[in-house]
C-alpha cells in the first residue's frame, strides 16, 4: 500500500513522517528535478506492509515551483515511473487548521482516498483548541483522526484507520475533476473552510503566549538583529571550541593507529600505503566529524524551533539592500553546512533572477568542507590566547573568516542585481511565521545521523579514491639509488606541482600545496589530507602524526594567510560546480560561477600575501 | 462574518503601523505594484489566509523603512512586504 503525506509547510510532516519510518528512510532525488525525495516504509498492527513518500509543504496545488509541482503531480498521478498513492495523508497543525481545511478542500476534487491527520494536537489541546472530531470528518466528507507525532504511541489511531481503510473493498476511484483554480473558487474554498472550522472547531481567541512573548524580543528590529548575531557567533564559536575535546581524541586514535602499522608491518611499500595513504589521509577528514555534527545541529535545531523563518523575516529587507530576497537566507544558512543542499534549497524562491543570484553566492557562504581547511592552518598558525579576557583568538579568526564570505557574497550579489537586473521590480516576500515548537529531538537525532553518514561515506568512497592517487603520485617514480633529496622530490606529484608552482608562486604557494589544491577539486577537506600525505611522504612518521606543526616549520605567516583567502572564494568544489549546471539547467552559469570565483580568489591571495609579506610576515 | 468596524475609513494594510488591527475589507491587487501580476498576488493572499472578513493585527516590524510587516491573520502569523500588502484593504 502506498500513502503520501501531503500539507502545508510547517505542518509537522516531518516528524510525522521520522515518528512512522523511525530510521527506515531513504532519501533520493526525484527523477529529472532535483527535489529531496524522501520515502519510508513502516507496518501497521495487522502486518501490512506501507510505503510513505513526504511530499513537500504546499498550500494549493496550483504548483508555482518545481517541489510544489511534484506534489501537484503525484497526487493527480501524473508523475511517471511513482506509484499513485493509495491514501492522501492531508497533514495539519491543530493550533492552526484554516490553511490545510482549504488545501484538503481542494485535494478533495481530485478524487484520490483522503484522510485528515490533526498533528500536534496534545499542543493544540494545551492552548485551549478543542476540535468536535466526528463532526469535522462529517462536515469535510473525509476520515479525520488526531495524531502526536512526537509522543510513543501517538499515532495508533492512524495506523488503526490505515488498516481499516486498507481493509475495504476497493471502490472505484472517484473521478479527478480538479483544475487550477481561479481566485473566486480559492477565495469560495477558504471560506468554505473557514465556515467548517467554526461549526466544528474552538479557537482560543488569545494566540500562543510563548511565541509572542519570544516573538516581542526576536523580532523587535534592534533586539532581533542582536540576538540574530548573537546565535551566529555561538554557533562558530562551538564549532570551533566545543569540538575541539573530541576532535584530539580522534585525531589520537588515528595516530595510535598509525604507529600500529608502522610497528607490525615491515617497512615497504604496503606500510606505506596504509600509514600514508590511508589511514593519514582519510583520518585527518574524519577528524572533523564534530564539528560537521555541530553545524548540523545548529541549523536543525533552529529549523526545528520555528527560528529559521524569524531570520528571514529579520534580514528580508537588510538582504533587499544587497539585492537578495528574505527566502534566501534559509538556503545561504544550509550552505554554512554545504552548498549543495543550499543551492537545492534556492527552490523555494520562485523568483528565477532572485534564485539564480542566490546560487551564484552560495558557494561564497563558508561549507563545512572548508572547515578542516581552517582549523589545519589556523591551528598551525595563530596563537591560542584570549582576546579582552574572553574571546578564543582563533575562534575570532574562524568568524573572522565566515565574516569575509559573507561580505563577499553580499558584495558579489549587489553587483550582479545593479549590472544585469537593475530594471526589475523586487519579487514579492511571503511566509508564514509558525508558532515556536520544542524541538523534537528524535527528528534532529535522524538529521543529524544522515548528514554524519552522507559525510562518513564521502570520506570511504570520494576522498578515499583521492588519497589512493595521492599517494601513488607522491610515491612513484621511486628516487633512484644513491638519491640526496627527500623520496618525493622525484615523484610524479612533485613533477606535476613544481610544473603549477609558477602560477601560484605569487601568492606564496609552495608545490606542495599546488599538489594539494588539485584533488582537493573533488572535495575541499581532501586538501588537507593531500598536504597530510605529501609532507608525511617527505618528513617520515614525526610529519605524520602532527601535519600543523609540520606546516607551521614549513610555511611563511604569509603563505598560511594567502591559503587561507583562497579557499573563501576558490571554486574548489567539482559536486557544487555540477548541483549549479543542474540546478540552472545551463552550463553558461556554472562556468560564470566558476570564473568569477577563481578571479576573486586569484585576485584576493595575491593581494594577502603581498600585504603580508611588505608588514614582514614573509 | 464581516462586522462593520462602525465608521473606520477603508485604508491599504500596506500603510499600517505596529499595533493596528482591523477586518479586511476587500483586495485590490491592481494598485499594490507588486512585480506579480494581479491574478497571481490575489491568488497567493489568499492561499496564506487573507480573504474578506479576515481580522488582521501588525505584530511586528522590520528595521528598515519599517517593512516587511508580520501580520495575524486569524491564528496565522504571515510576514509580507510593504508593497505586497497595499492589496490588502482593511478597515
Amino acid at each position: 500500500m502506498h500513502l503520501a503525506l501531503v500539507g502545508t509547510p510547517n505542518s509537522g510532516k516531518t516528524s510525522l513522517f521520522n515518528a512512522l519510518t523511525g530510521s527506515r528512510q531513504k532519501v533520493a532525488n526525484y527523477p529529472g528535478v532535483t527535489v529531496e525525495r524522501k520515502e519510508g516504509s513502516f507496518v501497521t498492527p495487522s502486518g501490512r506492509q506501507v510505503s510513505l513518500v513526504d511530499l513537500p509543504g504546499t498550500y494549493s496545488l496550483r504548483g508555482r515551483s518545481p517541489d510544489e509541482e511534484i506534489t501537484r503531480d503525484m497526487v493527480l498521478g501524473r508523475t511517471p515511473g511513482e506509484a499513485v498513492p493509495d491514501l492522501v495523508l492531508c497533514v495539519a497543525d491543530s493550533t492552526n487548521l484554516r490553511l490545510t481545511i482549504r488545501l484538503l478542500l481542494e485535494l478533495k476534487s481530485t478524487g484520490r482516498p483522503l484522510m485528515l491527520v490533526l498533528n500536534m494536537f496534545d499542543i493544540a489541546a494545551r492552548r485551549g483548541v478543542t476540535v468536535d472530531v466526528p463532526k469535522l470528518s462529517q462536515a469535510l466528507g473525509v476520515p479525520v483522526v488526531t495524531s502526536i507525532a512526537v509522543r510513543k504511541g501517538g499515532t495508533a489511531e492512524l495506523l488503526r484507520l490505515t488498516d481499516e481503510i486498507a481493509a475495504q473493498a476497493k471502490s472505484p476511484l472517484a473521478q479527478n475533476l480538479w483544475q487550477p483554480l481561479t481566485v473566486a473558487q480559492l477565495r469560495a474554498t477558504q471560506r468554505e473552510a473557514d465556515r467548517i472550522i467554526a461549526s466544528a472547531v474552538s479557537l482560543p481567541s488569545r494566540p500562543d503566549s510563548w511565541t509572542a512573548r519570544i516573538d516581542a524580543v526576536v523580532l523587535h528590529p534592534v533586539a532581533g538583529l542582536m540576538v540574530l548575531a548573537l546565535i551566529l557567533f555561538v554557533m562558530f564559536q562551538a564549532v570551533f571550541a566545543w569540538a575541539q575535546p573530541l576532535m584530539e581524541l580522534l585525531s589520537q586514535a588515528f595516530g595510535a593507529l598509525g604507529q600500529l602499522v608502522q610497528t607490525t608491518l615491515p617497512s615497504g611499500l604496503l606500510q606505506s600505503f596504509l600509514q600514508n595513504g590511508v589511514i593519514s589521509g582519510v583520518g585527518s577528514v574524519i577528524v572533523f566529524l564534530p564539528q560537521i555534527i555541530i553545524i548540523f545541529l545548529f541549523i536543525l535545531l533552529l529549523e526545528d524551533f520555528g527560528y529559521m523563518a524569524r531570520a528571514a523575516f529579520l534580514m528580508d529587507r537588510i538582504m533587499g539592500g544587497a539585492g537578495l530576497h528574505g527566502r534566501a537566507f534559509i538556503p545561504l544558512l544550509s550552505s554554512f553546512a554545504c552548498a549543495i543542499p543550499g543551492i537545492m534549497a534556492t527552490r523555494v524562491i520562485d523568483n528565477r533572477r532572485d534564485r539564480l543570484t542566490t546560487i551564484l553566492i552560495a558557494p561564497l557562504m563558508t561549507c563545512s568542507a572548508r572547515i578542516p581547511v581552517y582549523t589545519l592552518i589556523i591551528s598551525a598558525f595563530i596563537p591560542d590566547t584570549q582576546v579582552w579576557g574572553w574571546i578564543n583568538l582563533r575562534g575570532l579568526v574562524m568568524f573572522g573568516l565566515y565574516a569575509a564570505g559573507i561580505g563577499s557574497a553580499l558584495g558579489v550579489s549587489f553587483l550582479v542585481k545593479f549590472l544585469m537586473w537593475r530594471d526589475y521590480a523586487p519579487a514579492p516576500f511571503m511566509l508564514e511565521l509558525p508558532d515556536y515548537k520544542m524541538p523534537r529531538l528524535k527528528s534532529i537525532a535522524i538529521g543529524v545521523y544522515t548528514r554524519a553518514k552522507m559525510f562518513l561515506q564521502r570520506a570511504g568512497t570520494t576522498i578515499f579514491s583521492m588519497m589512493v592517487l595521492i599517494w601513488f603520485l607522491a610515491s612513484f617514480p621511486t628516487p633512484p639509488a644513491g638519491a640526496e633529496n627527500p623520496a618525493i622530490n622525484y615523484s610524479l606529484a612533485a613533477i606535476i606541482g613544481k610544473a603549477i608552482e609558477p602560477l601560484l608562486a605569487p601568492l606564496g604557494f609552495n608545490w606542495q600545496i599546488a599538489v594539494a589544491l588539485i584533488p582537493g577539486m573533488a572535495a575541499r577537506e581532501v586538501a588537507v589530507a593531500a598536504l597530510g600525505t605529501v609532507y608525511a611522504i617527505e618528513g617520515g612518521k614525526e610529519a605524520a602524526d602532527q601535519i600543523g606543526q609540520v606546516l607551521a616549520t614549513k610555511w611563511s605567516l604569509a603563505t598560511a594567510l594567502s591559503l587561507l583567502v583562497w579557499y573563501i572564494f576558490a571554486p574548489q568544489c567539482a559536486s557544487t560546480l555540477a548541483v549549479i549546471r543542474r540546478e540552472t539547467a545551463s552550463w553558461k552559469w556554472m562556468w560564470i560561477t566558476f570564473a568569477y570565483m577563481f578571479a576573486l580568489a586569484y585576485a584576493a591571495s595575491f593581494a594577502t600575501y603581498n600585504i603580508a609579506v611588505a608588514l614582514g610576515a614573509g | 462574518m464581516t462586522k462593520s468596524n462602525g465608521t473606520r475609513p477603508h485604508s491599504p494594510l500596506g500603510l499600517a503601523k505596529r499595533g493596528y488591527s482591523g477586518v479586511i475589507q476587500h483586495l485590490a491587487a491592481g494598485g499594490a505594484g507588486s512585480a506579480l501580476s494581479d491574478i497571481e498576488l490575489e491568488s497567493r493572499l489568499i492561499e496564506l489566509g487573507f480573504v474578506e472578513g479576515a481580522r488582521v493585527e501588525v505584530l511586528h516590524e522590520g528595521i528598515v523603512g519599517r517593512d516587511p510587516i508580520a501580520v495575524r491573520v486569524e491564528n496565522v502569523t504571515i510576514a509580507v512586504r510593504r508593497r505586497e500588502a497595499m492589496a490588502i484593504i482593511v478597515a
